[in-house]
């Protein structure tokens, strides 16, 4: 096995290899303006330290966020690319989760990042390896009862801490922590073998895998290995669009 | 020929999601994906939007280009992906995708110019360029009067809009006469049962002291506008095939009369039209008009190639490989206002060979931000 994980979702810009027992390289810089600048030559600095070639790559790990920066969609479509390209599986995971699992606390915590505009992106844990629902995006302020006396990590936490008085490690996401949180996914998660492709329409599908999967991604059916999530964006926010309202008269009046 | 470039370009530079394959001069593939359709309801392209269809549609759009051309991905010899100008988010998605695709099969990146590629797709239609060629881009996002002595290198701007683009133009006129978004084809087709000379509509920037290549297209906006409400207030009935003939021909007759001058001007022979207003039949029909008066030879690809296609790109890809032009680095970025005097991004470690006059950013306009509704 060696997975290549990359994550975007946050300021860093974050990229690893991992051989199915530990890290073997990765590269994470931090510049919410610079993602698709970063993240290619990233990856070629990951390869190029292991001294391997982008062809040895046996699937591709995405952070799907929830994130806010345009560059949220650097990350995943490079991962589907690469995934079409390669003819690899794509595994999407959530952003929060890679936080969590890099965390390593036990018992009730939280996990939130910057979602800029005064909110987090957040969701609660109950351990590194489990999330308790699914992640929302709200003002620190309004939800400061709901996550008072828990322990809290990432950006989001450090950046308000009337609500998350109690802020931990990590800061920003690691694809290293993704890679390795996918890694235990697909060793344990999957004990009947099964192995599916991520989703938009990539085909990283093993010929020698189940007829059912097969079926479906003919069909186009986003096929979504277990534990993990669609290669699909988690935005959190409708596009800020609005319909124009009346015709207005040029004519003065 | 088999040794001509086989090229892969990719364009997202506004609502269209294109994926194209040539050879050399030759179109093997043109794979187009539009959002225009969840745009409509907004009157403009809506960048947030944009880029999320973008996302969902590349790897699709990229598959099924290789299908209908029947090439494999391992014999491409090059990926070309429009570099800017266009929307920021939207071009990071094909800057992105091609980025990942050339480095996945190990072949060069050509990050190029969206205004250049409009010229440059001509190729597939009508043979190579003429060298120097002229070219007038009329779109929802450019108005411009261009003369390109090597496609590939050095492109000179001669003439913009100081206001809004021609498409502009088209879509705000639609909305004052409620016939929806985009304006372009509807007015098109409601003007060829009006009568062009109705209303004398305004001819901007025409004047002898005015520049002779820029565009203004705001000022007969308002004055469409105001005659129209005040048809509206008598309680008249709105002749609106006329004012659709009207204006039509206000827009094309300073197009096509600025281009035409253009070429005169500077001893030119061919006039190249493109950009998606050049779909425009009136348009077309009045620049054969006035090219044959004035002994000039029109080429206006078909409409499909006129518009926002990656064909365009891969076109203008296959003439950097053919040229041996520079190829990017993989920090290649999205520009939303590369200057069209740059044809291409080359690497950095390769220095830029092109030269050229002083830079002149062509800004692509933000459809939605700037409209007659506040
Ligand atoms: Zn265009």
């Amino acid at each position: 096995m060696l997975l290549l994980a990359v994550d975007t979702a946050t300021p860093a810009v974050t990229a690893a290899l991992h051989d199915g027992t530990s890290v073997v390289a990765e590269s994470s810089r931090t510049d919410a303006r610079r993602h698709g600048e970063l993240l290619l030559p990233a990856v070629d600095h990951v390869l190029a330290e292991a001294g391997l070639k982008l062809d040895a790559v046996t699937g591709i790990v995405v952070g799907v966020g929830p994130g806010p920066y345009t560059g949220l969609r650097v990350g995943l479509v490079t991962a589907a690319t690469f995934g079409s390209v390669l003819g690899v599986p794509v595994y999407g995971l959530c952003t929060l989760d890679g936080l969590a699992y890099a965390s390593g606390l036990d018992g009730p915590f939280v996990v939130a990042t910057d979602a800029r505009r005064k909110e987090v992106y957040w969701a609660r844990y109950d351990g590194f390896r489990t999330r308790l629902d699914e992640p929302v995006v709200d003002r620190p302020a309004d939800i400061a009862e709901q996550v008072a006396g828990l322990p809290a990590v990432g950006a989001g936490a450090l950046l308000y801490p009337d609500t998350f008085p109690d802020a931990r490690a990590p800061e920003n996401v690691s694809a290293g922590a993704l890679a390795a949180l996918a890694a235990e996914k697909l060793a344990g998660g999957n004990s009947d073998g099964r192995i599916g492709a991520g989703g938009m329409g990539t085909d990283g599908i093993d010929a020698d895998e189940g007829g059912a999967d097969r079926a479906r991604a003919e069909r186009g059916d986003v096929v979504v290995a277990d534990g993990f999530l669609p290669v699909t964006p988690l935005y959190l926010r409708r596009p800020d669009a609005q319909v124009p309202k009346n015709y207005k008269v040029v004519t003065p009046q | 020929m088999a040794d001509e470039p086989l090229v892969l370009g990719i364009e997202t530079s506004c609502d269209e999601t294109g994926v194209g394959i040539v050879r050399g001069t030759t179109l093997l593939a043109d794979a187009v994906a539009s959002s225009v359709d969840t745009h409509a309801r907004f009157g403009g392209v809506v960048p947030e939007i944009a880029s999320r269809a973008h996302l969902e549609a590349m790897v699709p759009t990229i598959e099924r280009a290789l299908k209908d051309a029947g090439v494999s991905a391992r014999d491409l010899d090059g990926i070309a992906v429009t570099a800017g100008p266009g929307l920021a988010g939207a071009l990071l998605v094909g800057v992105s995708a091609a980025k990942a695709y050339a480095y996945a099969l190990g072949k060069p990146l050509y990050g190029v110019n969206h205004l250049a590629s409009h010229i440059c797709v001509d190729q597939l239609e009508h043979g190579p360029l003429p060298e120097p060629t002229m070219a007038l881009l009329v779109s929802g996002g450019h108005s411009s009067l261009l003369l390109a002595p090597d496609i590939t290198s050095d492109v000179r701007p001669l003439g913009a809009t100081i206001d809004d683009a021609a498409g502009e133009a088209f879509d705000k006129i639609a909305r004052v006469l409620d016939l929806g978004f985009p304006g372009g084809p509807v007015i098109d087709r409601l003007a060829r049962e009006g009568d062009p000379k109705a209303i004398a509509f305004p001819r901007g920037l025409t004047g002898s002291r005015d520049a002779p290549y820029d565009f203004s297209f705001s000022g007969l906006k308002t004055s469409v506008a105001r005659w129209v409400e005040a048809k509206r207030a008598a309680g008249e009935e709105l002749p609106i095939r006329d004012v659709a003939a009207s204006f039509q021909e206000a827009v094309v007759d300073v197009l096509t009369r600025k281009a035409v001058r253009a070429c005169k001007d500077e001893g030119v022979d061919h006039l190249m039209i493109g950009g998606g207003v050049a779909a425009n039949s009136r348009l077309r029909a009045l620049a054969q008009e006035r090219c044959e008066r004035a002994g000039i030879r029109l080429r206006v690809p078909r409409p499909g190639l006129c518009t926002d296609n990656g064909a365009m790109v891969a076109a203008l890809g296959a003439e950097m490989v053919a040229r041996n032009r520079a190829s990017s680095d993989w920090d290649l970025s999205a520009d939303s206002s590369l200057p069209v005097t740059d044809p291409h991004v080359p690497g950095a470690a390769r220095g830029n060979g092109a030269g050229g006059p002083a830079h002149d950013h062509d800004h692509v306009h933000e459809i939605s931000k700037d409209n007659l509704y506040s």
